[in-house]
């Protein structure tokens, strides 16, 4: 075990742009997916114009409350669906274009843990065939991938003689998320998009998971997007963190500083919608009230102004920008109250 | 801050499953199912049954006591017992009982071979199309549903009457009437696999799709089709009898129980007890192929 465990020398052959290169950079992310039965022409805008960038060794975190497409970004990244438009780079190399890197290159590179662990593994087949596939797939051979499997199984903490033969329905909720995770690694990726990963499992497994994703980050050099609607995970495992309305980002910044000091009043209200177990910190009344607007038709201008207290007529009149968001230490918000002649009476003020 | 809870619990280490892990036996899908069978002793007797009807029907030549051709004019319709004739003998004074061992390979044959071909046509078609999606789905499966317009019984009488009686055309046209039934079983249970994340997660490591149909697909979608297969067996068996009967599946003087029904039925205020066998001996093998199938699909339901 402690074999497996030791700690590589930092120099990643696939390491093409060097450390100060993003891993991965995303602009101006978009993509609509149509409606049946909800008028001609009708469209969900899921991920609507999303902007970040990913640098390498950094954990950033996505936030948002279900349905403010956190999963179809998961998806657009790994070209699992097709964005309408859009630029990706990974490593410097566009995706997907001439020239650059392309998808299947892609994939190898970066792997994706799903939340659903019901669903994620394949219920006929035993999970280390599950976590040999994606070696076999990429041109292993059956006993090498096996072996990989295994190997990739101590890692996880499962013991490879005792765990890889068994079935899905045989393991707990985190065990398969184990294997999950193993799955993901077996192809040996860079990065690891890991939508709502640890959701479904109860508090001291997710924290066991959490721990053990923190730690593989470590030995295996890995970059996380961590995909969740849990605030005090987010903060836990981030770096950074992108908070998501609506399909567009609202807020993105070093993960210290939006809990201390969020800019916008969504990230406001969600902070403030977490449980607590302190007694003087208990909230009378919800901070957000109502549903989020209809992705179908959002309103005009800014998304959040329907919900927001703050909201004016230059926020119906004009869609709020997020600025710089391409420095690593730059923490931005898309609302007119952070820009400072922008014609909103609190402008300057937050 | 509240929030570090979740480290503190997280002091655990990563690892403390590797030791603890409860020591349980590990066995395979189909090796629990066995095991689940074992224990149904109705389904285990049924069984029985069916082999002892495979067999039988299998080493004809060696059981049969008599000829199932040789003729008598003498010896017509005559009761059981009769000069050596354990269950007598049919209008032409031919043996019941080597006649009935006989029709047992046609019945047999007549049972699987349309509901195999059937499986891998429309089992084919239906994978194909559940996972397409789209056009090639509405393809197929609007094609499909063309053939559903007409009751079963109708669309073989239907086609064995364009094309002609004889074994041959009668399994054309029984695979015909199976092939929309199956494609749809086999469609649906892909459609359902197809959108689970398992199958995201195979295309995300870098597989094709053939590859993740190979590994992920036809694993989860054998277990329906084979359910369904095993079920349309007896059918087939009733079918192929009922076109025999209607003089459109297997000629004369071939020994099919259908066939053999049809032609006694004249004698049935003479010989009725004889007249009777084909009808059990088409009884006794349906229900048996129906019950194993059914405790086979209660052995294969537990999930898994």
């Amino acid at each position: 075990m402690s074999a497996a465990m030791e700690v590589q020398p930092y120099v990643d052959p696939r390491d093409r742009g060097g450390a100060a290169q993003p891993m991965l950079i995303a602009r101006e992310l978009q993509r609509y997916f149509r409606v049946k039965g909800a008028g001609k022409g009708a469209v969900v805008r899921a991920v609507d114009g999303v902007s970040f960038t990913l640098f390498k060794g950094e954990t950033l975190g996505v936030v948002g409350e279900s349905g403010c497409g956190k999963s179809t970004l998961a998806r657009l990244l790994l070209h699992l669906v097709v964005p309408d438009s859009g630029e990706l780079v990974f490593d410097g190399d566009a995706v997907g274009e001439t020239g650059g890197v392309n998808i299947g290159d892609l994939r190898r590179q970066v792997q994706m843990v799903f939340q659903d662990s019901y669903s994620s593994l394949n219920p006929r087949m035993p999970v280390q065939d599950s976590i040999a596939f994606g070696p076999m797939v990429n041109g292993r051979s059956k006993t090498e991938a096996r072996r990989i499997a295994h190997e990739i199984l101590v890692k996880v903490g499962l013991r490879p003689d005792l765990f890889g033969p068994r079935y899905p329905h045989e393991l707990s909720g985190g065990q398969k998320q184990r294997v999950n995770i193993a799955r993901a690694l077996a192809v040996g990726p860079r990065m690891v998009i890991l939508d709502e990963a640890v959701s479904a499992l109860d508090k001291s497994v997710e924290a066991q998971v959490l721990n053990l994703l923190r730690q593989l980050k470590r030995t295996l050099n890995l970059t996380y997007l961590f995909i969740s609607h849990d605030l005090n995970v987010v903060r836990y495992i981030s770096d950074r963190v992108l908070v998501m309305y609506l399909g567009q980002v609202v807020e993105l910044g070093p993960a210290a500083e939006v809990f201390a000091r969020a800019r916008h009043p969504y990230t406001r209200a969600l902070l403030g919608s977490r449980l607590s177990m302190d007694a003087g910190r208990r909230i009378e009344a919800p901070p957000l009230v109502g549903d989020p607007p209809s992705p179908i038709d959002p309103p005009s201008g800014c998304r959040f102004r329907t919900r927001c207290p703050h909201a004016e007529s230059v926020c119906e009149a004009r869609m709020p920008t997020l600025g710089h968001w391409e420095d690593r230490s730059s923490h931005v918000a898309a609302c007119h109250m952070t820009t400072p002649d922008s014609g909103h009476s609190l402008a300057g003020s937050a | 801050m509240n929030e570090r809870a979740v480290v503190a619990q997280g002091a655990i280490p990563a690892d403390s499953e590797v030791d603890g892990a409860p020591a349980i036996r590990v066995r395979g899908y189909w090796q629990s199912v066995l095991h689940r069978l074992r224990y149904d002793w109705v389904t285990l007797a049924f069984g029985v049954v069916v082999l002892a009807i495979v067999i039988v029907a299998i080493a004809a030549p060696l059981i049969a006591p008599f000829d199932p051709y040789q003729q008598s004019i003498v010896g017509r319709l005559k009761p059981f017992g009769w000069r050596g004739h354990p269950w007598g003998t049919d209008e032409l004074g031919r043996d019941m009982m080597s006649r009935l061992i006989y029709g047992g390979r046609i019945s047999l044959v007549m049972g699987l071979a349309p509901v195999l071909i059937a499986t891998v046509v429309g089992g084919t078609l239906g994978v194909i199309g559940g996972f397409a999606g789209c056009l090639a789905n509405t393809a197929i499966m609007r094609t499909m549903d063309v053939f559903y317009a007409f009751p079963s019984i109708l669309l073989a009488v239907a086609i064995s009457g364009a094309m002609g009686g004889g074994m041959i055309n009668g399994i054309i046209s029984l695979s015909l009437v199976f092939t929309p039934a199956m494609c749809r079983v086999a469609e649906t249970a892909t459609a359902q696999v197809k959108n689970l994340d398992y199958i995201e997660a195979a295309r995300a490591s870098g597989a094709g799709t053939l590859t993740i149909i190979r590994y992920h697909v036809l694993g989860n979608v054998l277990g329906p089709v084979f359910i369904y297969a095993s079920s349309l067996v007896s059918v087939s068996i009733l079918l192929a009898s009922g076109l025999s009967f209607l003089g459109l599946g297997v000629q004369p003087p071939e020994p099919d129980w259908g066939l053999m029904l049809s032609t006694l039925r004249q004698s049935l205020y003479v010989d009725p007890l004889g007249c009777a066998l084909p009808g059990i001996a088409i009884f006794i093998t349906s229900i048996c192929f129906n019950l194993v199938s059914d405790g086979v699909r209660g052995a294969m339901d537990v999930r898994g």
